[in-house]
């Protein structure tokens, strides 16, 4: 079996350039692509009584349009000569990355850049530097 | 001109007054009929209530002591399925009921039951704080074990469907269930009118009175017009759907709650010295060995009725606001529904008893005539001469969340009575921005009439149910800890080994 490799997916043309990135790497190397969406979610922040009642609801339209805007687009890129794995999650997108990372057996981790401004970077880091920081494995940033 | 205008308002505020004083009378005399015990009236109601947190307590084995643990991991999210990340966490579920229940309940309930009761009141507050976590459990398990769940996978639960489904299926006796559920659902509507609406409303615009100036504030005889600006922020969120408002309200809350308790803290600090003879007041006010407030009974039903009238524990109210929360197992969110009255009546309400015993504020004796937040404030601003303002920026926060919220509980009883229609769902949130200002413009007294009667006789069907469906309950409670204790039910992790 050869290498695992994340990706971290949200639509974007530089998380998609990330895909491609991912899928000739993992081409070369006889790999597989593990292609992630994390669609921003705290279990601690708080709501009114509606959200409550309709979160069910939002979350399973919220994951539909995850897969149709953001997974699906990815996939295609990844085309189907690279076995890929599909995964759309909520929760904390550092955390969730560096989970699935863990739980793939993931040798690397690719980001496409996700182009903040300085001051938002500034004062609240950005996904790629905090993986950068955390992760175990090497952490690729496509521009 | 401007006289002309003052003097067509206070028409208004006192047309209001008039119309609403005898209809807040009658009200008042049914649910809080009284018997003279001692020499002091006792409102049955606040026995019905308390005798249901007493009887839960040790029905369920005394879990209000044994299960706090058991609800902050919970709470912590120890035993949530990661598969469930984006559904609605106990965590959530609990800040939802807890900011619809600290409210005004705290801060001017509390400081109508020290004025009138005396400082002893806060330890019949407290106790009752705790017993109110046995029935708080038993209702939010029920919520959670018959709630509905529609096809499109919107949540619903609360006392009208456990009343209903609970009672149909563990007596079969379907029309006894369903008449509790109506009963419960027609005193939830009036409960959301007045307490959740009319007395919020009412202190709001008390509180805004007194930092514009008190009796020369400009908006003294106009406060409908108070009345009428808190009623287009309602409608804007409960009818608009301008959802950021609510949002920024949510926030808004426990942010206001830490600044409160840390102001408290504070005052109590500057007060050290005072400290053991306050300690002492409210222990001889408790037990009957003080002149001041209404001696041994008196102080047990202010406490009492206030600390009920906050927590909302046997009201069934937050068995609405928790059922939502994403679970297999109802008895889960029995447990985190533990915490609610701990942090509402332990903590918070205690921290405004302490402040108004230890600053001594109680003993102006204008302290009666003051009531509400103004006692509250004026405890603060022995310390914090500038927290009036803030406190009534907390006071504004508060009342508009509980606002909310109650429109919530208003709203799924109305949707209960007429099948989900969303034109009664509508006609109530109209007729309940009417009532904001209804609220605005009375004085206080009617207005904690109407908002006590018709919260509290929410409890007459609520603890009823609760009560038959008694044993059942504790089955699943039990059931449920005997499965965590034997591991069946793991935290997440410890399921592999």
């Amino acid at each position: 079996m050869g290498i695992v490799i994340l990706v971290g997916v949200d639509g974007s043309d530089a998380g998609n350039r990330a895909v491609a990135y991912a899928r000739d790497r993992a081409k070369a190397l006889d790999g597989k692509v593990v292609l992630a969406h994390v669609i921003p979610w705290s279990p601690y922040s708080f709501t009114t009584p509606e959200d409550n009642e309709e979160r069910p609801k939002r979350r399973a339209a919220e994951l539909a349009a995850a897969e149709e805007q953001v997974m699906a687009p990815a996939a295609a890129v990844v085309g189907d000569d690279v076995p890929c794995i599909p995964v759309v999650k909520h929760g904390d997108r550092v955390d969730v990355l560096l989970d699935l990372a863990r739980e793939h057996g993931a040798s690397q981790i690719l980001v496409g850049r996700t182009g903040e401004n300085r001051l938002r970077t500034a004062v609240f880091g950005s996904v790629p530097s905090h993986l950068v920081q955390l992760a175990d494995v090497p952490v690729t940033v496509v521009p | 001109m401007t006289d002309l205008v003052l003097a067509q308002s206070l028409t208004i505020d006192e047309r209001i007054s008039q119309a609403m004083d005898p209809i807040s009378s009658v009200i008042e005399g049914i649910v809080f009929y009284s018997v003279p015990v001692a020499g002091v009236n006792l409102p049955l109601i606040v026995l019905w209530l308390v005798a249901a947190g007493a009887f839960f307590t040790v029905y369920l084995g005394f879990l209000n002591v044994r299960g706090p643990r058991h609800a902050i991991e919970l709470v912590r999210g120890d035993y949530t399925d990661p598969n469930d990340a984006g559904e609605v966490t106990h965590f959530q579920a609990l800040a939802t009921a807890v900011s619809g229940t600290v409210g005004l309940g705290n801060i001017a309930g509390v400081a109508v039951a020290i004025a009138i009761g005396g400082p002893g009141a806060t330890v019949w507050m407290i106790i009752a704080g705790l017993l109110g976590m046995s029935s708080k459990m038993a209702e939010c398990t029920l919520g959670v074990k018959y709630r509905r769940t529609r096809p499109d996978g919107t949540v619903s639960g609360g006392p009208m469907y456990y009343l209903e489904k609970g009672i149909a299926e563990v007596t079969g006796r379907v029309r006894t269930g369903r008449f509790l559920a109506i009963f419960f659902s027609i005193a939830c509507i009036g409960g959301a009118i007045g307490g959740g609406n009319m007395f919020q409303a009412n202190q709001a615009t008390a509180q805004i009175i007194a930092v514009t100036g008190g009796a020369d504030s400009p908006l003294t005889g106009l406060r409908w017009v108070v009345g009428l600006a808190f009623a287009i922020a309602v409608g804007a969120v409960i009818i608009g759907g301008i959802k950021s408002i609510a949002r920024v309200t949510e926030k808004l809350v426990p942010i206001m709650a830490g600044v409160y308790l840390l102001a408290a803290a504070i005052v109590i600090l500057f007060n050290i010295p005072a400290i053991p003879a306050a300690i002492g007041e409210i222990l001889a006010g408790a037990f009957g060995f003080s002149s001041v407030g209404g001696g041994l009974i008196g102080a047990l039903i202010v406490g009492f009725q206030r600390a009920a009238f906050s927590n909302e524990a046997g009201i069934g109210s937050a068995a609405i606001a928790h059922s939502a929360v994403k679970t297999n197992h109802p008895s889960t969110e029995g447990h985190v529904a533990l915490l609610e009255p701990f942090i509402d009546t332990v903590v918070v309400c205690t921290a405004t008893a302490l402040i108004i015993v230890i600053s001594g504020a109680y003993l102006d004796p204008v302290a009666g005539e003051l009531g509400g937040v103004a006692l509250t404030s004026a405890a603060f601003a022995t310390v914090l001469p500038w927290f009036p303002n803030v406190l009534a920026i907390a006071v504004i926060a508060f009342a508009f969340s509980t606002m909310l919220t109650w429109s919530y509980y208003g709203m799924k009883a109305t949707g209960y009575l007429f099948g989900d229609s969303e034109t009664a769902e509508t006609a109530f949130k109209m007729v309940f921005c009417v009532f904001v200002i209804v609220g605005a413009s009375l004085s206080l007294g009617p207005v904690i009439g109407i908002s006590d009667s018709m919260i509290f006789l929410m409890a007459i069907p609520n603890v009823l149910g609760m009560y038959i469906l008694a044993r059942s309950l504790k089955k699943e409670i039990m059931g449920y800890r005997a499965n965590v204790a034997d591991g069946t039910i793991a935290k997440v992790g410890e399921l592999d080994h």
